[in-house]
């Protein structure tokens, strides 16, 4: 094979896996901070898709301003989730029993949202039109659609933001705090349950602002959640559960395996070489590949 | 067999009320939809027995059961299919595959714990489907076969499905009461609630838990089979493998109440009616409501009762009448060692040889070179100051770590690299720094627990129970919970527990911490009444005045390493004890000991 058409294929496989990345932020800072593992992750993505199209179709608004402007209702639609739903699952308890709690009440707040978004808005898939989605910078003789390119500098964009906010804003430290040793920061006069408040909004905008991101090139429909909730589980997994610059990297590792399984398998097995390598690092790194063991960041 | 069966038949009576009441709906309702209504609630119970017993009895929450639902469906229609087979032989034939498609997951995916297990199970169903769309089964249509229609499970009157799914519902609640019945019920619940201490209590969770991964793909794949053929005639990766039937699955069972056979029957008999109807009335105008339903039903039982229908309900019946108050306790006299079939070894030779071992965690030398020997008959003291690596030693001892150099040998055979429980079945029994209880076990199902390495029927394990209990004056308590108990008790349940294995050698990690004076010399007059009945004893604790009463030779570690070995009147002179661990205040009292 052509060198040439390898680097295509990771060109490719990058652009897609930096929204991937932006998407496993969100729930990698859940899981972190609140050691909650959140189902319904997918549902926001595909809620964050629809806003940006009614912005769209509705206001004229470009998709990549609307997937920004998704981020302060989701930040708030997070926070009133968490206080109305997600605090009577978390806090004391056997930590198993309390998982399955979380596990299986996310899971059905997926299901609500999936199928109450069929029922108003019908299953009907959408899509917005923009100048970009069908066109391509050439790089010599690499193309790059544009839609995609836009959405992965954005997507790097944002994550840069959650970096730096986490590592240089008190707010963010104290945030790190929380995830790393609740019972401590409670001492040190921070407030656990807001920050988990605060970072379950903060993940649920991320993966509304990515959605938006997706919307520019992806069709929207209500079931569009399930292909990339466990998408998002592999690469927060991959990074090593709740390290936020590991589910970055576990997002690009799999845009890139999704890209790179074409070479080898057809097209019907692109997700079946996702899986696998998620298994594969479930049996023998189960740290994650570049992660250490439960770190937020 | 006299004595054994008679809890178990207790049981029997409700599933053949639950039976007898389907046979009575499968001929009293009239119309066909009613039917299928009735399949499907014998077909979610089944599957939701199924799953029950993998995540409710053994606690392994799996998000991917429907992986053997689906397999027992494929492989069935595909025999159809390709060769004619009967689904009366192919849904054997499918239930093989589910059962061996379990071994293949379970091997790996039990090193996994927690949250890790449940994500890695996500996995599997997904694969399966990506491959069975690859292979070209996105839609497998049953063929008719119109000549011999009951051969090929394809029957026109609706109440044939009806008995169909029924059998399967029925084994599959006889399965899930022997599970519950059995040593392998008690393996799972203990496993369950604290997966260290079965396994020190001589439960080896790995082959326990292959164990209910295998039985509970069994109902699975047969309950697939039949759904295949009674509801679905086309299958498909999304019909067999999908979402849905995984949250079918968790909604009967988390509604119902988990890790009990009655729970998924009764999330069943409520959930799938309700969902049926609304998607009857309104699903047409409103395709998404019963993932809607089943999504609110989720939500609304975490939120509200996390514990489902069955147990909320078994909570407001009184409580059963506790247990007469056994006879006195004989808490006098040695507590008779059960050789439980092992050769004698002479007092005072070597039980156990502890040769050269080291452990290190990322470069911290927990223990280095540390070698000593236990008689036979012995109590050895085991001291140090904090950080010494004293729980270390006992955890490479017992299975629990296994030593980066070294070996441990007990009668004369290496046991390093053994599983924790296969070590507390040949006689090393344990016991743990904060007790490590089954929470939700009465006192005397936890030391069943432990009584199960020698016994094999649940009649025989609660007569050795009662024995240990007995002997550690516990017996009173028998039929609370651990809750219930107070400190110095629980030290004796766990003393209990490690006596039901029948173990000739214990490793008890600090018996004493916690405990008031009173306690104290009771904890302590145990373990002399132990040791007098043959059994050895090597003991960690921290109270020097204890020690020196209690036991006949001491090991002291310090940082690590095995500083000295000997009679309690030599090492405590010995200037390297004093200096790392008694003191200069001990020196001053040792001289005036002397003087």
């Amino acid at each position: 094979m052509p060198l040439g058409d390898l680097v295509q294929y990771v060109v490719t496989g990058l652009l897609v896996g930096g929204v991937y990345a932006l998407m496993s932020i969100g729930l990698a800072l859940i899981f972190g901070v609140m050691k909650v593992v959140n189902f319904a992750q997918g549902d926001f993505m595909m809620l964050g898709m629809y806003l940006t199209y009614f912005l769209a179709v509705g206001y004229g608004v470009d998709p990549l301003l609307g997937a920004l402007l998704t981020i302060p209702p989701f930040f708030v639609l997070g926070l009133l989730v968490h206080r109305t739903l997600l605090v009577r699952v978390t806090g004391g308890g056997n930590p198993q029993r309390l998982m399955d709690a979380q596990l299986i009440l996310t899971l059905g707040l997926s299901l609500i949202i999936t199928n109450a978004t069929t029922m108003i808005l019908t299953p009907m898939p959408r899509g917005i039109q923009t100048a970009y989605a069908t066109q391509a910078f050439a790089v010599g003789p690499i193309l790059m659609n544009q839609a995609r390119s836009y959405a992965f500098l954005m997507a790097l964009v944002l994550a840069g933001l959650v970096y730096v906010f986490l590592t240089r804003t008190d707010v963010g430290k104290a945030l790190r705090a929380a995830a790393d040793e609740p019972e401590a920061a409670g001492y040190q006069g921070i407030d656990v349950r807001a920050m988990h408040g605060l970072a379950f909004g903060v993940g649920i905008a991320l993966v509304a602002a990515a959605g938006g991101l997706l919307a520019t090139y992806h069709p929207i429909e209500p079931t569009v959640a399930v292909n990339f909730i466990v998408l998002m589980f592999v690469a927060v997994v991959l990074g090593g559960l709740g390290s936020i610059p590991g589910a970055f990297a576990g997002g690009l590792v799999i845009g890139l395996v999704q890209s790179l399984t074409l070479l080898v398998l057809p097209f019907q097995l692109q997700n079946a070489g996702v899986f696998i390598a998620f298994l594969l690092v479930l049996y023998l790194r189960p740290q994650g590949l570049f992660g250490q063991r439960l770190r937020a960041v | 067999m006299a004595a054994v069966p008679a809890s178990r038949l207790r049981g029997l009576a409700p599933i053949g009320l639950v039976v007898l009441l389907g046979l009575v709906l499968t001929f009293a309702l009239g119309e066909r939809y009613h039917h299928r209504v009735l399949t499907l609630v014998f077909v979610w119970a089944t599957m939701g027995l199924s799953w029950n017993i993998i995540s409710g009895y053994a606690g392994q929450t799996s998000f991917g059961h429907q992986a053997f639902f689906g397999v027992g469906a494929y492989v069935t229609v595909l025999l159809i299919v390709g060769f004619r087979l009967t689904p009366w032989l192919g849904l054997m034939v499918g239930t093989v595959a589910a059962v061996v498609a379990a071994a293949l997951i379970g091997f790996p995916t039990f090193r996994l714990a927690g949250i890790y297990f449940a994500l890695a199970t996500l996995a599997y169903p997904l694969i399966l489907r990506i491959f069975m769309d690859f292979l070209g089964y996105q839609e497998v249509a049953i063929p008719m076969v119109r000549d011999r229609p009951a051969l090929y499970m394809q029957f026109t009157d609706p109440r044939a499905y009806d008995l169909l799914a029924l059998a399967a519902l029925a084994g599959t609640l006889l399965l899930s009461h022997w599970i519950e019945t059995s040593r392998l019920g008690y393996a799972l619940r203990a496993l369950k609630e604290n997966e260290q201490a079965a396994e020190a209590s001589g439960v080896d969770t790995f082959r326990a838990k292959m164990i209910a991964l295998m039985l509970s793909a069994a109902p699975a794949a047969v309950i697939g089979a039949i759904y295949a053929h009674a509801i679905l005639y086309v299958v498909t990766p999304d019909a067999v493998f999908g979402v849905l039937v995984i949250v079918q699955t968790l909604v009967v069972c988390l509604v119902g109440g988990v890790g009990t056979k009655w729970g998924p029957v009764l999330g069943a008999a409520i959930m799938v009616p309700m969902s049926e109807t609304l998607d009857a009335t309104i699903g047409d105008r409103l395709p998404g409501i019963q993932g809607v339903v089943y999504g609110a039903a989720l939500v609304l039982v975490m939120l509200f009762a996390p514990e489902g229908i069955y147990w909320r309900l078994r909570a407001l019946l009184p409580a059963r009448r506790a247990a007469p108050a056994g006879a006195a306790a004989a808490t006098e006299g040695p507590i008779a060692a059960d050789l439980a079939g092992r050769a004698p070894v002479v007092r005072g030779a070597t039980l156990m040889d502890v040769r050269g071992v080291s452990k290190a965690f990322l470069g911290l030398h927990a223990l280095e070179e540390v070698s000593f020997t236990v008689r036979a008959g012995e109590i050895l003291g085991v001291i140090g100051p904090n950080g010494a690596g004293k729980t270390t030693l006992f955890n490479v001892l017992n299975g629990f770590l296994s030593p980066d150099q070294g070996e441990v040998r007990y009668r004369d055979a290496r046991i390093t690299g053994l599983r924790p429980s296969a070590i507390c079945r040949s006689g090393v029994g344990r016991t743990f720094q904060v007790v490590r209880s089954f929470p939700q076990m009465t006192v005397l199902e936890n030391v069943m627990v432990g009584a199960f390495v020698h016994e094999t029927t649940p009649h025989r394990a609660r007569q050795r129970a009662l024995a240990a209990l007995a002997s550690v004056g516990l017996e009173a308590r028998a039929d609370v919970v651990p809750s219930g108990l107070t400190t110095p008790d629980l030290r004796l349940m766990e003393l209990a527990r490690c006596l039901a294995t029948a173990p000739d050698l214990i490793l008890l990690d600090e018996p004493l911490a916690g405990l008031a004076r009173d306690g104290v010399e009771t904890v302590m007059a145990l373990v002399r009444r132990v040791r007098d009945g043959g059994v050895t004893v090597v003991i960690i604790e921290h109270t020097m005045y204890a020690v020196v009463q209690l036991v006949d030779r001491l090991v002291v570690l310090d940082h690590g390493r095995r500083v000295a070995e000997g009679l309690p009147g030599e090492v405590v002179r010995d200037p390297a004890v004093i200096e790392a661990y008694l003191g200069k205040r001990w020196l001053r009292h040792v001289e005036g000991l002397r003087t």
